[in-house]
């Protein structure tokens, strides 16, 4: 055996790619799990097709999973260093996200002609150019598995099942990480198959040896930094659309307020109303309504009664309860919508990431509308946003937009556990039972907030709906007493701004250049600057999360650079708002509308360009 | 296990005059609407709930409006949405006795979807569709009631939807509870308003109404007074189906179908006559006799009621039962759930 050259990192990329079926996803967040007890930070982001299990071994078929580890990580990575294909069409559509120089282990078995043809691939896979730009290992996971499996007395089926077990080895090898806390979560999840148990942990542990005994892989082992700048305290991995659901009970118990989703399926969001449904032991009421716009009424009625009402939808669901929110509007009552962007219009790209909603959460209402609009920017902070969002709802008696989207909701991220009891307070307006003043729209001079007061209350008999009505409750169609409802209305959401943080400014403040973000694109925007900072370009970075209103300060802020360029996944929504509202400065664009988050490298040599010009 | 009640009751005795609200009712004189409000508010004292707990929900159209009329908690909400926004006040809080209002195209066309899953989870509200056959708040288009062949605004050569029977839909839907009143005969209404607020679970109750501007006398075939006692049949259970101004006329189940017969014509007796039984748990009879029309009177009164546990009751066991299980006691629990470490 050759002495392993350790290759040292601060962060590698590692991609699974295989069949629907092949279990990448579970490979991957195996190898992110052990990454992140190993100390590393981490960032996953799951890119699977919209079938379930499409033709076995066609392109269409293809699920991948990319983890990104190292000492600081704020995005699932751009391009792979290890590359996992676990058949033909795996190989032939993911190969381009790998770097060059990246090693890509396939699984040399399920290169068979059928399988080639199935792929498209009609000549030799791997060409010379390819092996010339890739260290490619041709691993015959398959037989190995199987005769593992023949060895325990395993049916096919069930050996098949461990193929990705032998992968995940090699994996581990490759990065000089330990099996046991793989072996622990077998133990766990198959605690009543021991035979399963014990086959796993035996193609796994081959799969281990595999690599130890080839001497290809012994000059690519890394050794991945560890994180050293994480704030101390007790850590766990977490998904956006988990986070979001955590958030929202946080929220619930903190205000004092029954928690309901009233909801209806839809990828990606669905995991919202999935995890809260197992959480109904903490309280959380679920309906699964018959149709989008019974989950968002659901949710209205819900918060006429008194709950901290929530709707978890995406963007063809979020088209579909627009009458609704102007009813919440005109009802002012509280209401969380979350909306987890997926590529539109209409059924578009569903298991694809986009900021394609951004106009539609902002102005998709007949009338005057206006509610609150906001956006998570990474995985774990869906906690965050989503706690904000039910804060605001009840504190401001106003429908809150929460934007996350497929790339937040899907991907995960190490998430640093809070106290409940150290989240901000949340204190709903409610009414007393039997105020004799109590009227349904009386406002508090200050932040315009009418009362809540719940059927049950005794002595705050009232009626609302979706007709204007003046403040002091009866229907009205008055013109002056409509145009005071739609300004009173305006000027309570404008005025959340007073209760919000100011923008802040990232990287070099005295910046040539000003980044623009928002939303779920934090992650690639940061590194990008970051980078060009380290390379000793002045280049600053703003990131809004707070997106309706706006933080006071974003004007100042923006007039105080000669360039600034709005970086979003869509065709220039938010720099459309911004131009609405700041004509006075110029502004650049950088778009994509791939279903793809951004590249680092694609965003640096955008502002690269901008700085030259 | 006894059946569990959600809604405290009254603390004291309340009469009509107590649900009547200081709105002025905007109703065109004359409209069946007028009525059945009354019969609501004649309703209410014999339901014994606790009047801060009401909450009426309504749609959209000239029926909708009913939630301000009534002195209570209301919500008039959008078109078609009113059970999907019932559903939400009930899953809050149990403890709110919830009555939905609807007219036929918001119950039955815009709002068909929610109305028939609020019927088949037996949501514990009370539904009462006022059916008058047409559109009458846009001024007189055609329902999904609106009889075959009928002239309307958007039919002016003739309706050619085939209108739906909304008992027929609550029993496909597997409704528990299905009744119908007629806006002109109010104590009857008030009668099975009772019934249906008393019913655990869901219970609609179709009033036919008349539109007296835009569809007048769409009922009037069955409900003059002229023609009624044999154009109806008021059904009770446990009793056999006569009808008739003598009482004389009743139906039979030959088999097949329901056919109306005469007492003492062709060796008919009483005992040929089908007894109602609005507790049968199969719908096959319930339907029938929704269906009537024609040759055959058509059926008032509580056409089905049967025991099923409603939403609430199901949803609230369930929710103790988890609770009651939870491994988390609190949110700081879940969150330091499964795999974490320190850092």
């Amino acid at each position: 055996m050759t002495q392993n050259q350790i290759v040292k990192a601060d962060d590698i990329v590692v991609r699974f790619a295989g069949d629907s079926g092949d279990g990448m996803q579970l490979s991957g967040t195996l190898f992110s799990d052990a990454s992140a007890l190993t100390g590393n930070d981490i960032a996953t982001f799951p890119d699977y097709p919209p079938e379930i299990r499409a033709p076995h071994n066609t392109i269409s078929g293809v699920s991948g999973y990319q983890v990104h580890v190292g000492s600081r990580i704020y995005s699932s990575g751009d391009k792979c260093d290890i590359l996992v294909c676990m058949n033909p069409a795996s190989f032939k559509s993911n190969l381009h996200w790998a770097k060059k120089g990246a090693t890509v282990i396939v699984d040399i078995d399920t290169f068979t002609d059928d399988a080639l043809q199935k792929a498209g691939i009609t000549d030799n896979p791997f060409s010379d150019e390819m092996e010339r730009a890739y260290t490619i290992i041709k691993a015959p996971i398959t037989s190995f598995t199987a005769r593992i499996g023949q060895e325990q007395g395993a049916d096919k089926k069930t050996a098949d099942k461990c193929r990705n077990m032998f992968a995940l080895g090699i994996i581990f090898y490759m990065t000089h990480k330990e099996l046991d806390h793989t072996f622990a979560y077998l133990e766990r999840k198959f605690a009543k198959k021991p035979d399963v148990i014990k086959l796993n942990k035996a193609v796994l542990s081959e799969g281990y040896e595999y690599a130890d005994k080839l001497e290809v892989v012994h000059s690519h082992i890394f050794e991945v930094s560890k994180c050293t700048t994480m704030p101390k305290g007790r850590y766990r991995n977490i998904t956006g659309n988990v986070a979001t659901a955590w958030g929202l009970l946080a929220a619930a118990e903190r205000s004092g307020r029954r928690l309901f989703l009233g909801s209806y399926p839809i990828t990606p969001a669905t995991d919202i109303m999935v995890e809260l449904a197992k959480n109904k032991g903490l309280g959380a009421r679920v309906f699964q309504a018959e149709d989008e716009i019974a989950g968002i009424c659901s949710a209205i009625g819900a918060s006429y009664a008194g709950a901290l009402a929530c709707t978890s939808t995406s963007g063809p669901g979020l088209s579909l309860k627009s009458e609704a929110l102007g009813l919440a509007v005109m009802t002012e009552l509280p209401l969380v919508v979350i909306d987890v962007q997926r590529g539109g219009p209409s059924t578009g790209l569903p298991t694809k990431t986009e900021q394609g909603d951004l106009v539609q959460a902002l102005y998709g209402r007949n009338g005057e509308a206006p509610l609150v609009v906001l956006a998570a920017s990474s995985s774990a902070n869906c906690f965050y946003w989503a706690y904000e969002a039910a804060k605001i709802a009840l504190e401001h008696m106003t429908p809150v937009i929460l934007l996350s989207d497929a790339y937040l909701g899907n991907g995960s991220q190490l998430f640093r556990i809070p106290k409940v009891a150290d989240l901000p307070s949340i204190n709903p307006p409610l009414a007393t039972p039997n105020d004799p003043n109590y009227r349904p729209y009386r406002r508090d001079p200050e932040t315009f907030v009418r009362q809540w007061a719940l059927p049950g209350m005794e002595g705050l008999n009232h009626r609302v709906g979706g007709l204007e009505k003046t403040p002091d409750g009866p229907l009205s169609v008055a013109p002056e007493n409509h145009a005071l409802m739609v300004h009173n209305r305006q000027e309570k959401v404008n005025r959340v701004a007073n209760y919000i943080p100011n923008q802040e400014v990232q990287g070099d403040p005295d910046g040539d250049l000003l980044v623009v973000g928002w939303g779920g694109t934090s992650g690639a925007l940061t590194l990008a600057v970051e980078e060009m900072n380290k390379e000793g370009k002045k280049v600053a970075y703003t990131h809004f999360n707070y997106i309706c209103p706006l933080p006071k300060n974003t004007g100042d802020i923006l007039r105080k650079y000669r360039k600034i360029v709005v970086c979003e996944l869509n065709n220039g929504q938010f720099l459309g708002y911004l131009r609405t509202q700041f004509p006075e400065c110029p502004m650049h664009q950088f778009n994509k509308v791939m279903g793809l988050p951004f590249e680092v490298s694609e965003l640096k040599e955008c502002f690269n360009k901008i700085l030259a010009e | 296990m006894a059946k569990r009640h959600f809604v405290p009751n009254a603390e004291r005795e309340y009469t009509k005059a107590d649900f009547a609200s200081d709105q002025m009712v905007k109703w065109c004189p004359g409209c069946g609407d007028h009525a059945i409000l009354s019969s609501l508010l004649n309703t209410f004292p014999h339901v014994n709930h606790k009047k801060e707990n009401i909450c009426m929900v309504s749609g959209i159209g000239c029926s909708s409006r009913i939630p301000y009329y009534v002195d209570s908690y209301g919500f008039h909400s959008i078109h078609g949405r009113a059970c999907a926004v019932a559903t939400g006040v009930k899953l809050a809080n149990p403890a709110i006795s919830v009555w939905v209002a609807m007219g036929d195209g918001d119950a039955l066309s815009i709002g068909g979807n929610h109305l028939i899953h609020a019927v088949r989870r037996n949501q514990d509200f009370n539904i009462t569709i006022f059916n008058n056959e047409i559109y009458g708040l846009t001024k007189g288009q055609y329902s999904p009631t609106t009889k075959f062949g009928q002239i309307t605004k958007t039919s002016p050569f003739g309706n050619i939807d085939y209108p739906f029977n909304p008992g027929e839909l609550v029993m496909g839907a597997q409704g528990t509870f299905f009744a119908r009143a007629i806006d002109g005969m109010p104590n009857l209404t008030t009668d099975i308003m009772v019934r249906a607020a008393k019913h655990d679970g869901c219970s609609v109750v179709e009033v036919l109404q008349n539109c007296m501007i835009f569809n007048n006398g769409a009922h009037a075939e069955i409900t003059d007074r002229a023609v009624r006692d044999d154009k109806i049949i008021i059904l009770e259970h446990g009793k056999p189906m006569l009808f008739g101004k003598d009482h004389n006329r009743g139906l039979r189940f030959n088999g097949r179908y329901f056919e109306a017969v005469t007492l003492g014509e062709n060796g008919v007796t009483i005992d040929d006559i089908m007894i109602h039984d609005e507790e049968c748990e199969d719908t096959g009879i319930h339907m029938s006799l929704a269906r009537m029309h024609g040759d055959l009177p058509v059926a008032i009164g509580v056409i089905r009621n049967v025991n099923r546990p409603s939403y609430t009751e199901l949803y609230e066991d369930k929710m103790d039962e988890v609770m009651a299980a939870s491994k988390y006691k609190c949110v700081d629990d879940l969150l330091n759930s499964g795999d974490t470490w320190e850092v």
